[in-house]
C-alpha cells in the first residue's frame, strides 16, 4: 500500500501546485495593475494624468489601495446577516480565482527534463467548467447585495442576478456556434486547432461579437454596469462593504475582466498562437522553454488589449437602462445568437456533405 | 398698460369696486389690494380671462407689514400676501395683494387653480406662520418640521447669537429623532395598494444623483416609480432674511450664492430691482459689460450642466472636458473681476472696476476655441444613441403643463414656446443684441438638452458682439445712490464729503417702493422683488427662482418611469439647490 502511495506522481503534484500558486498570484498582480491601468486609461482620455506620486508613473498605487483598503474599519451592519455577508464577497472572489484553471496559458516548458503544460488542468469539458463557475459568481453579487439588508443594494442585486442570468443564455448559444466547428469542449484542443489554422474569429464574427457583449455584461462593465450605478444606486451592491471585503467584489471585478478577456483571447483570437509565424518551426529553432515564453507573452499581449477595450468603453459611452439591457439582451442577441448557431450548423452540414 | 387698465377695471366691475385698491410701485406693474374672500374668484378670473389669460403663477409670497412706515396709501395689514400673475399672450405681469391683519391670520388657498401654488404657499406658512384654508398638505417645506416660530416674521432673529446657545437635551433629542421617522402618510404616499406592497426608496439628502442636498422619496413598485416626493430646505440659508439685515451694497454677496453657478447673473436680477427704485439709469458700457460677464456665466453654466447630466447617464468623460471649458471661462472671469465663482462684480450703478487692459484678448481666445470644442461635446453626447436612447420620451410635459407648473427658462422652450425674457421683456440693453431663442417640440429630456446646447451657441454670439462693440464711457452711473459712491466733489465742500462718508459706512439710503426685475437667468426666470422703506437696508427682499417650480414638477414628469430615469429627469431639469431653497 506504501508503494502505491509512494509510487504516485509526487512531482506532479508539485508541477501543479507551483502553478496554481503562480497563476493565482498573477491573477491577482495583474488584477491590482488593472486598477491602475484603469486609472491611467481614464486619466489619459479625460485630459488628466492619474496616479503620479505613488513610484514613477504611480506604479505603486495599487499596492497604496491595497494597504489602505487592508487598513479600514471592518463594519459590518448591525442589521444585515453576518455570515452571509462574509460569504458574499468570499464566494465573488473564488468564483473569479477558479475560472483561471482550465486556461492554457502557454504551451510545455521544459523544468530539468520534465515537459510541463503550462494549464492547471486540462479538463475535457473546460468551457462547461468556465461557464459553471461564472454562473457562480452572480451568487457572490446577489448574497453580499441580500445581505446587506439596504434598498439601494438589494436593487442592485436583483438587476445583477437578472442581468447576469439574462446575458449567459445568448454567451451560450454563441459559444454553441464556435464548438459546432471545433467539435471539442477542451481549450487546449480548441487553441491546437488555431495554431495551424486561422483564428477562430475569422469563422465566427457575428459569435464573437455576442461573446464579446455578453462579457461586458456578465462583468458588470459599462454600459452594463447597472448594478453598480454610482449616480442611481449609490454603488449598488457593495455599498455597504468596507475594508477588505469591499477589496475582495472589487478585485473579482478586475479578476473577471482579466479572465473574460483570457476566454476570448484563447476561443476567439488563437489563444497563446503567435500570429504570422508557424509555431512548430519556431520552437525547433528557439526552444521548448523560449517559446512558450514568448506564447504566454503573446497571450497576455492579448489580454491586455481586451482589458484596454472594457476600459476604453467604460470610459466612453453611456450606460443602458435597465429595461434596455433586458431588451437588448433577449429581444436582440438570444435571436442573434440562434441565427448564428442556425447558419453555422448548416454549413458545417454542407461542407461535410 | 392700456389692457391692463381693461383688466384692473373688469375686476373692479365683477368683484365689487370697494375690494380693489390700486397703488402705483416703482416698477409699474398693476398693482390692486383684493380682501381675502375675493382671492380665489379673481386669481380664477385673470386665470381664464380671455383674449389674454394670465395663465402663469409667476410667483406667491408673503409680506410682514407691521413694522413698515412708509405703506404709500395702503389698506391697514400686519401681513401682506401677494400673488404675481403673468400673461404670455399679452407679455404683462399684474400683482394682487390680500392684506391681512392679526397674529396668525387665514386666507384661502389658491392650490386648486394653480398647480405650483402648493409649494409657494406651503412657504409663506413656513416664513410667516399664515395659514391657507383648503390647501391639501400645509406643511413646513424649508425649515426642519421641529422648528420654533417662522423666520421671515419680524420678531424672529436673523442670527443664531440672538437665539440663546444651543442645548439638545435629552427629551429635545428624542423629539428630533422621531421626528425624522418616515412614515409615508405624513408625505402624502400610501404604504400598499390593493394588491402590492410599495418599497420606498430615500434618495439623498447624500446622494451622487441629486446634484446636491436634496432628498427625494421614491415610492416604487418594482423599479417603477409610483410617486415621489421632494424634501428641500437643506439648503436653506435664509437670504430672504438676511436681506432685511445686510445694506442695499452688502447684500449682493449673498444674491452670488442663490444660483451658485450663474454668478453675476444673480447680481444683475438683484441690481436692476435696485436700481429702478433708486431710479439709477446706467452707462452703456456698464450694460454691455454686465450682458458679457452674464452670458459668459450662462456658458459656464450650461456646461456644468451638460458634463453632470452625461455623468448621471454613465457617461464619465465629458465632464471633464466640460469642466476644463468651464475653466477657460473662469480665467476670463478671473482676469476682469479677481473672482471665479461669486466675482461679487456688480455694484449698485455700475460694476466695481472697468475693464483691465487685454481683457478683449483673453475674451477673444475663449471665443475662438469654443465652437471647436462645442461640438466635439456635441457629437459625443448629443449624438450618442445610448444617450438618445436614455432621454428620448423621457420626461416629457406640454407646453400647457409647463406654464401650469411655473416653467420657465429652457424646459419651457423645450416645448415649442419662443419665449426669453432676454426678447420679450429687454433688460440691461439686451434689445441691442442679435440671436435667437432656440427652442424644441417635444419637451422631454433629450429637447431640454438640445435647447441647452443651443443656448451656449446664442450666448457665444451674443459675446462675440459684446467683443466687437464694447461702448466707451464710464463704468459707473453718475449718480448719488451707486455704490461704492461718487467722489468727485467731495475735496470741494463739506456737505458732499459727509453724504459720501454716511454713503460708505451706513451704504445708500433708497427710496421707498416697491420694484421688481425679472430677467432671463441661466435656468429661468429670475427675479427679485424689493420693498424699500426708505432706508439702509431692504423692508424685504423677496427672490423668486426658477429650479423651485421646476423641482415641484418633478414628482409630475417621473411618476411612471424608472428610478434611472429619475436621474435623466433631474439632471435634464438643470437645478441647483441652493437656487431651490435660498
Amino acid at each position: 500500500m506504501y508503494s502505491t502511495l509512494l509510487a504516485f506522481d509526487w512531482l506532479f503534484v508539485i508541477e501543479k501546485l507551483v502553478l496554481i500558486v503562480g497563476i493565482v498570484s498573477i491573477s491577482l498582480v495583474i488584477a491590482m495593475y488593472e486598477t491602475w491601468a484603469e486609472r491611467k486609461v481614464a486619466a489619459i482620455m479625460q485630459d488628466r494624468r492619474g496616479p503620479m506620486r505613488a513610484g514613477p508613473m504611480g506604479l505603486l498605487q495599487p499596492l497604496a489601495d491595497g494597504l489602505k483598503l487592508f487598513m479600514k474599519e471592518e463594519i459590518i451592519p448591525n442589521t444585515s446577516n453576518r455570515i452571509l455577508f462574509i460569504l458574499g464577497p468570499c464566494l465573488a472572489m473564488l468564483a473569479a480565482m477558479m475560472t483561471s484553471a482550465v486556461i492554457p496559458w502557454g504551451g510545455k516548458i521544459d523544468v530539468f527534463g520534465r515537459e510541463v503544460s503550462l494549464q492547471i488542468a486540462d479538463i475535457n469539458i473546460g468551457i462547461l467548467y468556465v461557464f459553471a463557475v461564472v454562473s457562480m459568481g452572480v451568487f457572490g453579487i446577489m448574497i453580499g447585495g441580500w445581505a446587506s439588508n439596504n434598498k439601494f443594494s438589494l436593487m442592485a442585486a436583483l438587476r445583477g442576478a437578472s442581468q447576469a442570468i439574462s446575458y449567459e443564455l445568448p454567451m451560450g448559444l454563441s459559444l454553441i456556434a464556435l464548438l459546432m466547428l471545433t467539435g471539442s469542449l477542451k481549450l487546449s484542443v480548441i487553441v491546437g486547432q488555431q495554431l495551424d489554422g486561422v483564428w477562430n474569429v475569422v469563422y465566427q464574427p457575428l459569435g464573437f461579437l455576442i461573446f464579446l457583449i455578453c462579457a461586458f455584461a456578465e462583468c458588470n462593465r459599462t454600459p452594463f454596469d447597472l448594478p453598480e450605478a454610482e449616480n442611481e444606486l449609490n454603488f449598488g451592491y457593495h455599498q455597504e462593504y468596507s475594508s477588505m471585503k469591499l477589496g475582495f467584489f472589487l478585485f473579482a471585478e478586475y479578476i473577471n475582466m482579466f479572465i473574460s478577456s483570457a476566454i476570448m483571447a484563447t476561443l476567439f483570437f488563437g489563444g497563446y498562437d503567435i500570429p504570422f509565424v508557424n509555431d512548430a518551426q519556431l520552437t525547433e529553432k528557439v526552444g521548448l522553454n523560449l517559446m512558450a515564453l514568448f506564447q504566454g507573452g503573446v497571450l497576455f499581449a492579448k489580454i491586455a488589449g481586451f482589458i484596454f477595450l472594457f476600459m476604453w468603453v467604460r470610459w466612453t459611452i453611456p450606460r443602458f437602462r435597465y429595461d434596455q439591457l433586458m431588451n437588448l439582451g433577449w429581444k436582440k442577441l438570444v435571436p442573434l445568437a440562434l441565427i448564428n448557431m442556425i447558419v453555422t450548423a448548416a454549413v458545417v452540414l454542407w461542407l461535410k456533405k | 398698460m392700456e389692457h391692463d387698465f381693461d383688466i384692473l377695471r373688469h375686476l373692479q366691475q365683477t368683484l365689487g369696486a370697494d375690494i380693489i385698491h390700486q397703488q402705483q410701485p416703482v416698477d409699474e406693474i398693476p398693482t390692486c389690494w383684493i380682501a381675502k374672500e375675493r382671492i380665489v374668484p379673481a386669481v380664477l378670473q385673470l386665470k381664464s380671462s380671455t383674449p389674454s389669460p394670465y395663465s402663469f403663477l409667476y410667483d406667491l409670497f408673503g409680506i410682514d407689514e407691521r413694522n413698515r412706515i412708509h405703506t404709500a396709501g395702503a389698506p391697514p395689514s400686519d401681513f401682506t400676501v401677494a400673488y404675481l400673475l403673468f400673461s404670455y399672450q399679452q407679455n404683462s405681469f399684474i400683482r394682487l395683494k390680500v392684506p391681512l391683519t392679526g397674529e396668525y391670520p387665514t386666507l384661502p388657498s389658491i392650490s386648486s387653480v394653480f398647480k405650483n401654488a402648493n409649494w409657494y404657499e406651503r412657504e409663506v406658512y413656513d416664513m410667516f406662520g399664515i395659514r391657507f384654508e383648503g390647501h391639501p398638505h400645509l406643511r413646513r417645506i424649508l425649515m426642519p418640521i421641529t422648528w420654533q416660530g417662522h423666520p421671515l416674521r419680524k420678531e424672529h432673529p436673523a442670527r443664531a447669537t440672538e437665539m440663546g446657545p444651543y442645548q439638545l437635551w435629552d427629551e429635545k433629542q428624542d423629539r428630533e429623532q422621531e421626528a425624522l421617522r418616515f412614515k409615508p402618510e405624513e408625505w402624502g404616499m400610501q404604504a400598499q395598494s390593493e394588491d402590492a406592497d410599495f418599497m420606498f426608496l430615500n434618495i439623498g439628502p447624500q446622494h451622487p444623483g441629486t446634484h446636491g442636498v436634496l432628498r427625494i422619496i421614491l415610492q416604487l413598485d418594482g423599479e417603477d416609480i409610483v410617486d415621489a416626493v421632494p424634501e428641500i430646505g437643506f439648503h436653506h440659508r435664509g437670504a430672504e432674511k438676511m436681506g432685511e439685515r445686510q445694506s442695499w451694497h452688502t447684500y449682493i454677496p449673498y444674491t452670488d450664492r442663490i444660483d451658485y453657478l450663474g454668478g453675476v447673473m444673480n447680481n444683475l436680477a438683484y441690481l436692476l430691482a435696485v436700481e429702478k427704485l433708486a431710479g439709477i439709469e446706467v452707462p452703456d458700457r456698464v450694460k454691455v459689460i454686465r450682458v458679457m460677464l452674464c452670458e459668459l456665466f450662462r456658458i459656464a453654466s450650461h456646461l456644468v450642466w451638460f458634463g453632470t447630466f452625461a455623468q448621471d447617464l454613465g457617461q464619465l468623460s465629458p465632464v471633464f472636458y466640460m469642466f476644463t471649458d468651464r475653466e477657460r471661462i473662469f480665467d476670463i472671469i478671473e482676469a476682469i473681476c479677481g473672482g471665479r465663482m461669486h466675482p461679487n462684480w456688480f455694484r449698485i450703478g455700475g460694476v466695481a472696476q472697468d475693464l483691465p487692459t487685454g481683457w478683449d484678448k483673453v475674451v477673444k481666445d475663449f471665443t475662438d476655441v469654443f465652437p471647436k470644442n462645442l461640438r466635439e461635446y456635441n457629437s459625443m453626447v448629443m449624438r450618442n444613441s445610448l444617450f438618445k436612447a436614455r432621454t428620448k420620451g423621457i420626461g416629457i410635459y406640454t407646453l400647457q403643463e409647463a406654464i401650469e407648473w411655473g416653467v420657465t427658462g429652457p424646459g419651457l422652450r423645450a416645448c415649442g414656446f419662443e419665449w426669453d425674457f432676454r426678447k420679450k421683456r429687454p433688460y440691461s440693453g439686451y434689445e441691442q443684441f442679435d440671436f435667437d431663442i432656440p427652442i424644441a417640440q417635444n419637451g422631454d429630456c433629450f429637447d431640454r438638452a438640445t435647447v441647452r446646447v443651443e443656448e451656449m451657441w446664442q450666448s457665444l454670439r451674443i459675446v462675440t458682439q459684446c467683443l466687437h462693440n464694447m461702448p466707451e464711457g464710464s463704468y459707473k452711473a453718475d449718480h448719488p445712490l451707486t455704490t461704492p459712491p461718487l467722489k468727485k466733489h467731495t475735496m470741494a465742500d463739506i456737505e458732499t464729503l459727509i453724504t459720501h462718508f454716511l454713503g460708505v459706512s451706513w451704504g445708500p439710503v433708497i427710496p421707498a417702493g416697491e420694484a421688481m426685475s425679472c430677467i432671463e437667468a441661466t435656468k429661468g426666470a429670475n427675479s427679485y422683488y424689493l420693498i424699500s422703506d426708505n432706508n439702509t437696508v431692504a423692508y424685504r427682499v423677496r427672490i423668486r427662482t426658477p429650479s423651485f417650480p421646476h423641482m415641484q414638477m418633478v414628482p409630475y414628469i417621473s411618476k411612471g418611469y424608472t428610478v434611472a430615469d429619475l436621474l435623466s429627469i433631474l439632471g435634464s431639469v438643470d437645478f441647483v439647490l441652493a437656487d431651490i431653497d435660498r
